[in-house]
């Protein structure tokens, strides 16, 4: 947290945070961290003694739409937005996601936690027509756009035929249909506009941002619509008057945690402009060339899933791109849509619009 | 604390609803937080469909035992299909739910947002202060098998050692608030006691005896925070959001003097600054105070600067902080009375200033006018202050 806050006030030219900095958000579950209660361990590597810090138990660009709001309010003027992954000293991971399903209802069947994914899977596949194959050409986009990405973890030179191969551990997915973790922290420095000016000219607005959660009964939610991702998207595009999403952006980053569901949120983010997602995936248009690039950076198939922190990799690539850093995977973007889902079993997601100025 | 004062939109808390606080509650922990909401809405002349965002408040996973508790409760929150997120800071989420309900609302977004806080503590096994277990630094802290109520014991000692205090002054508080409690139909732990049964309590961690520590509870509370255009239509008696605020101290406590609160009073000048309080021991009417023990509820008004240092024992002494006094501190009961669901609790303080400053607080109404109220919560590693300032219509 210390290294990653350090680099983000210099990028910020933020010479004091506890001085220059209004509040603090970290995004964290317990569980995950191992620690019962664990905001105890925030303020100090952040710069936030004796400041307003708290903690979202939520992914970081839902703990971005809190700093949106709080500066929205005119109390503050300069929020920093924290999230991070310690994966690698989880031991049992797959227990952990076991202990977010419901107690009574399902969390006794003691299954693989990916059963939900798996059967969530074949629904969609089944709705929109789709097949492993598709699957695999998601797995293949997303591994290859990694190997421009030097924050990648699992960049891979891998075909279709690859990952047709292997075994499925829950069908219809295998091993590679599903994001590994990874450890980071990343931190973002937002600002009221006429704060912002003053620190730098190469400025990423937030046009919008939305969130929602759908329904935490596996039983009663809508399988196979991604709902969370079209509330959310809808917030969102209201906010920065966004008519027509399949038109508007120059790219877009959506989660991808398992590989369907970058399909699902595709469609749940309106980007297809009525046209069918499998055809667009098949003719290439979500390639970095293509007519709307999704994911360039690899997505968290490529890059590693970052459990809470997974929502601030993709605004770290969409600042990347949009201020023309994305060495390598570079793609000429004013204005792009980022999405993020928290993961089996949840329903819960959020979307936000980035612009830069000309 | 550098404050930008130019707040957009005003924000009322125009309904509250309460569970009641017991031990090993048959409710499930999601049943609890609709019990709150739904009576909240009701109180308000709201429906569910009305609510645009909601935000939950919960202490640790552990207590009732699911990960990313928040996805768990959001349907008993009343969230689905909604903005929902879940906000923490240890034992201070109770005061700062309502803070991030201010925000949702403040910041334009919303105009009508429920702010639950649900805490089941009594299935942690075999006892809830095994998951206190797993609040320390986990190299230099946690090896030791530190009991939460060994740091504290130690904060009460220091504090009564730097400025003097008897034990039989401190047991005031627990009188005082288990006396109150007797007139709180949620309460758990209300009760006629005399200093004499504190002093003969079972004792704990010396100087902690039984009867200065507030029970292990089940329980929700909630709000509805609404926007100003929304409050008018609604209710003739809003209680505006006045001020907000809230600090941490550094995670090192054994580095800081534990004889005062410092991060509790830095939060307070945020809100006072913000409801442009100077004197708060003059401008606050009555309080709710975080009492999880007797000692809190004295170490919390110094830090709070209702009393200056180590005065707060001679005001409960003299009778100050009683219904009838001056300054009334926990009419409610506290969390000594009315019990301590942790997050609940401090929700449920919310609600009972809400209730005071609407006078619809029954017998528990305090006898002199209110205008302004304060609650408060306290949490981490004896570490964070939560404060919210509300004022009646």
């Amino acid at each position: 947290m210390f290294e990653a806050a350090s680099r983000a006030y210099a990028d910020a030219g933020i010479d004091d945070p506890r001085k220059t900095v209004d509040a603090f958000v970290t995004c964290e579950e317990d569980f995950w961290s191992g620690i019962s209660i664990f905001d105890e361990f925030t303020p100090d590597q952040l710069g936030g003694v004796y400041k307003p810090v708290y903690t979202i138990t939520s992914d970081g660009l839902i703990g971005l739409a809190s700093a949106y709001m709080k500066i929205r309010t005119g109390l503050f003027d300069i929020v920093v937005v924290e999230a991070h992954s310690k994966a690698s000293e989880i031991i049992t991971l797959n227990d952990i996601i076991n202990f977010a399903y419901d107690p009574i209802y399902n969390r006794p069947l003691n299954l693989n936690p990916y059963f939900l994914a798996g059967l969530e899977a074949t629904k969609y596949l089944h709705k929109i027509g789709g097949s492993r194959y598709h699957l695999s050409l998601i797995v293949e986009k997303n591994k290859t756009n990694a190997l421009k990405n030097p924050l990648a973890s699992y960049a891979s030179k891998i075909t279709t035929e690859d990952v047709n191969k292997l075994k499925p551990i829950i069908e219809p997915l295998n091993p590679l249909d599903i994001a590994q973790p990874i450890d980071v922290s990343i931190v973002v420095v937002l600002a009221r506009s006429d704060i912002a000016k003053k620190f730098t000219d190469r400025i990423v607005w937030i046009d919008g941002i939305g969130w929602a959660t759908e329904n935490p009964s596996i039983e009663n939610r809508d399988w196979g619509n991604a709902a969370y991702a079209r509330i959310a998207a809808n917030m969102a595009y209201k906010l920065a008057d966004i008519k027509n999403p399949a038109r508007e952006f120059d790219m877009a980053i959506v989660d991808d945690k398992i590989s369907y569901k970058e399909l699902e949120h595709i469609e749940a983010l309106r980007l297809t402009g009525g046209k069918n997602v499998l055809r667009l995936l098949e003719d290439g248009e979500f390639n970095i060339k293509g007519s709307l690039p999704v994911n360039p950076h690899g997505g968290e198939l490529g890059v590693g899933w970052a459990l809470e922190a997974s929502g601030l990799v993709a605004v770290l690539e969409g600042v990347y791109q949009l201020r023309n850093e994305a060495v390598g995977r570079q793609i000429s973007a004013k204005k792009i849509v980022i999405q993020s889902w928290r993961g089996i079993p949840t329903t819960t997601g959020a979307v936000a619009v980035l612009t830069i100025d000309n | 604390m550098k404050t930008n004062l130019n707040i957009k939109n005003r924000v009322a808390i125009v309904g509250a609803g309460l569970t009641l606080f017991r031990r090993r509650m048959l409710d499930t922990p999601k049943e609890l937080a609709w019990g709150a909401v739904k009576m909240a809405l009701e109180s308000a002349g709201l429906d569910i469909k009305d609510v645009e965002a909601v935000v939950i408040g919960s202490a640790p996973d552990a207590f009732d035992g699911v990960h990313m508790k928040g996805e768990y409760l959001s349907d008993g929150s009343g969230g689905i299909g909604k903005p929902t997120m879940r906000v923490y800071v240890g034992g201070g989420t109770g005061v700062f739910t309502p803070i991030a309900g201010w925000w949702h609302v403040a910041s334009g977004l919303f105009d009508v947002v429920i702010a639950v806080a649900e805490e089941k503590m009594s299935p942690a096994q075999p006892h809830p202060q095994y998951v206190f277990k797993h609040i320390w630094d986990p190299i230099i802290e946690r090896p030791l098998g530190l009991n939460l109520i060994w740091i504290f014991a130690m904060e009460m000692h220091r504090y009564m050692y730097r400025y003097n205090i008897k034990k039989e002054d401190v047991a005031l508080v627990s009188v005082k608030n288990k006396a109150n409690a007797l007139d709180h139909p949620a309460a758990q732990a209300a009760g006629k006691i005399t200093v004499d049964d504190v002093l003969k309590s079972e004792i704990l961690v010396w100087p902690v005896q039984r009867l200065d520590i507030s029970p292990v509870s089940d329980g929700a509370a909630a709000i509805v925070m609404v926007s100003e255009k929304i409050a008018r239509r609604l209710t003739d008696s809003p209680v505006w959001v006045e001020g907000v605020g809230w600090a941490l101290d550094s995670t090192h406590w054994t580095n800081r003097d534990l004889s005062y609160p410092k991060y509790l009073e830095v939060a307070a000048r945020m809100a006072y600054k913000m409801a442009n309080i100077e004197n708060p021991r003059k401008e606050i009417d009555v309080a709710e105070v975080y009492d999880p023990f007797d000692y809190k509820e004295l170490h919390h008004m110094e830090g709070l600067m209702l009393a200056r240092k180590g005065e707060a024992p001679i005001l409960t002494k003299e009778g100050i902080t009683q219904r009838d006094g001056d300054l009334p501190i926990n009419p409610s009961g506290g969390l000594l009375g009315v019990g301590n669901p942790i997050a609940a609790a401090g929700l449920m303080k919310v609600a009972e200033i809400f209730w005071q400053l609407r006078y619809e607080a029954g017998k528990r109404q305090v006898k002199k006018p209110v205008y302004t109220g304060l609650a408060q919560a306290w949490g981490d590693l004896m570490q964070v202050g939560t404060v919210i300032i509300m004022r009646g219509g």
